[in-house]
């Protein structure tokens, strides 16, 4: 348990050394979201209708940007090698780098809610609920970007192999983050959130497991 | 009564794509011995310590490392061994200190914080410790991987040309510290083109060329061999 609170205290301290990479994701996403809400027009309901898709679409988006600076300090004097060759199980990197990643990704959700709110008129009663489904589906997120991330950290085309890779495979989190947002924001009338989270928790546990066991494997050689 | 082995290694091989780049490589090395790794660039020098390291997949041969077969047992092989690689292995970011901190926290030591400083001491790194290593000079990087490998205190401390990026006090650092390792009973295998050094510090010599064995034999006649070298002087 030691060691991996020792890898973890290591991921938090790089991503903290590394913040400033961390403004630009949340401008990005800031930016993702300003555009899209002048795609929808000045139409007050479709755009408190249409926020909670937007708000996880640019927290898609800048995820990528996110996953790959995580990896991009462990290629550059190839420290995930020097990793490796200790005796560490792999699967306490894995568990260190996406458990980061998560806290990540629900930080920068966590401030574009706010920008949602002003552009979209966004507001929920469950302000801690909403909290709680944004670290929910960063983590949804975090553990097969970490995976894919790992994979395709030494390739030239990592920018693009990264998100077509990890696109397609999150989109049942998508699916569940976005309505279990709307619901939120919107009011829950037929009292549907319970089902939507529950999909949310039963794909995280999958990824999370899935991609422990795989990333020993894909790192080996 | 036999000495045990560091390293027992019959017809090791390895292969990038379809290119064979070690072949049915053999060799023993017995405990507490070092042995000198020379070759021309390109001939498996780096291949062989990293298989032996456990940072490659072997494809053929056997090997057992300190006891530890290297195809089943990749696990004790790399608790058994330390690698100095060309890469540092080191976090940009974070400062020397932190780095080795780490490292010795995810080897499970006791006392971190001083071991970490023990080591920048013993790498000259001690009045830089707290700088990142992002403003490190590459001679001051190889003196941290260095402190990193020694972290480690494995019974096989493996050395890709530590000589590399060094200044002149730099080369008695690493003679030192092969002489001090060699000295608590711990076996040593380097990778250098610093032939005449080599033989000065190692019992065994071994010659690659083109991924194979081209010599093998006392360290001492490492330098007559130099024929097998010639036009491979290190950059240091």
């Amino acid at each position: 348990m030691n060691v991996f609170f020792a890898a973890l205290h290591k991921e938090l301290l790089l991503q903290w050394r590394t913040r400033a990479r961390v403004l630009s994701v949340v401008v990005f996403g800031a930016t993702a979201l300003l555009l899209m809400s002048f795609a929808i027009g000045p139409d007050a309901g479709s755009l408190r209708q249409y926020a909670g898709g937007f708000l996880w679409l640019a927290l898609l988006l800048s995820s990528t940007l996110t996953l790959e600076a995580s990896l991009e300090a462990e290629t550059e004097q190839q420290a995930l090698e020097g990793l490796l060759l200790l005796p560490v199980a792999p699967t306490i990197l894995f568990y260190s780098k996406a458990l980061a990643n998560t806290a990540q990704l629900a930080l920068l959700g966590t401030v574009l809610v706010p920008v949602a709110i002003v552009l979209y008129g966004a507001g929920t009663a469950r302000p801690l609920a909403l909290f709680g489904l944004i670290v929910l589906g960063a983590g949804g997120l975090a553990a097969p970007g970490t995976l894919y991330a790992t994979m395709t950290a030494r390739a030239r085309a990592k920018q693009t192999l990264l998100p077509l890779l990890l696109f397609p495979l999150v989109v049942p989190v998508l699916i569940a983050a976005t309505k279990a947002s709307s619901l939120l924001i919107l009011g829950d009338p037929m009292r549907q959130l319970s089902a939507w989270l529950t999909l949310l928790v039963a794909f995280c546990g999958i990824y999370w497991t899935l991609c422990g066991l795989m990333f020993g494997v894909i790192v080996e050689d | 009564m036999t000495t045990p082995l560091a390293l027992d290694v019959q017809g090791l091989a390895r292969r990038y794509g379809g290119r064979w780049a070690l072949s049915g490589v053999s060799f023993s090395l017995e405990a507490g011995q070092a042995l000198a790794l020379v070759g021309r660039n390109g001939s498996g020098k780096s291949t062989l310590l990293r298989l032996l390291a456990a940072a490659l997949r072997v494809h053929a041969g056997e090997a057992r490392v300190c006891g530890a077969d290297l195809r089943r047992d990749a696990d004790t092989v790399r608790r058994r061994t330390a690698l100095l690689s060309h890469a540092a292995y080191t976090w940009e970011a974070l400062s020397a200190r932190e780095n080795l901190v780490f490292t010795s926290r995810l080897l499970g030591q006791d006392r971190p914080r001083e071991r970490a400083a023990q080591r920048l001491e013993q790498v000259g790194l001690a009045a830089r410790g707290d700088d990142p290593v992002s403003s490190f000079s590459a001679g001051m990087r190889k003196r941290l991987a260095l402190a990193r490998t020694l972290l480690q205190e494995a019974p096989l401390v493996m050395l890709d040309e530590p000589y590399g990026a060094l200044d002149p006090p730099g080369f008695r650092l690493i003679d030192g510290i092969i002489r001090a390792v060699r000295v608590e009973g711990r076996s040593v295998v380097m990778a250098t083109h610093q032939v005449e050094r080599a033989a000065a510090l190692c019992d065994r010599g071994l010659v690659l060329e083109q991924g194979r064995v081209a010599w093998q034999g006392p360290a001492a006649e490492l330098p007559l061999k130099s024929g097998l070298l010639r036009g491979s002087e290190e950059g240091a």
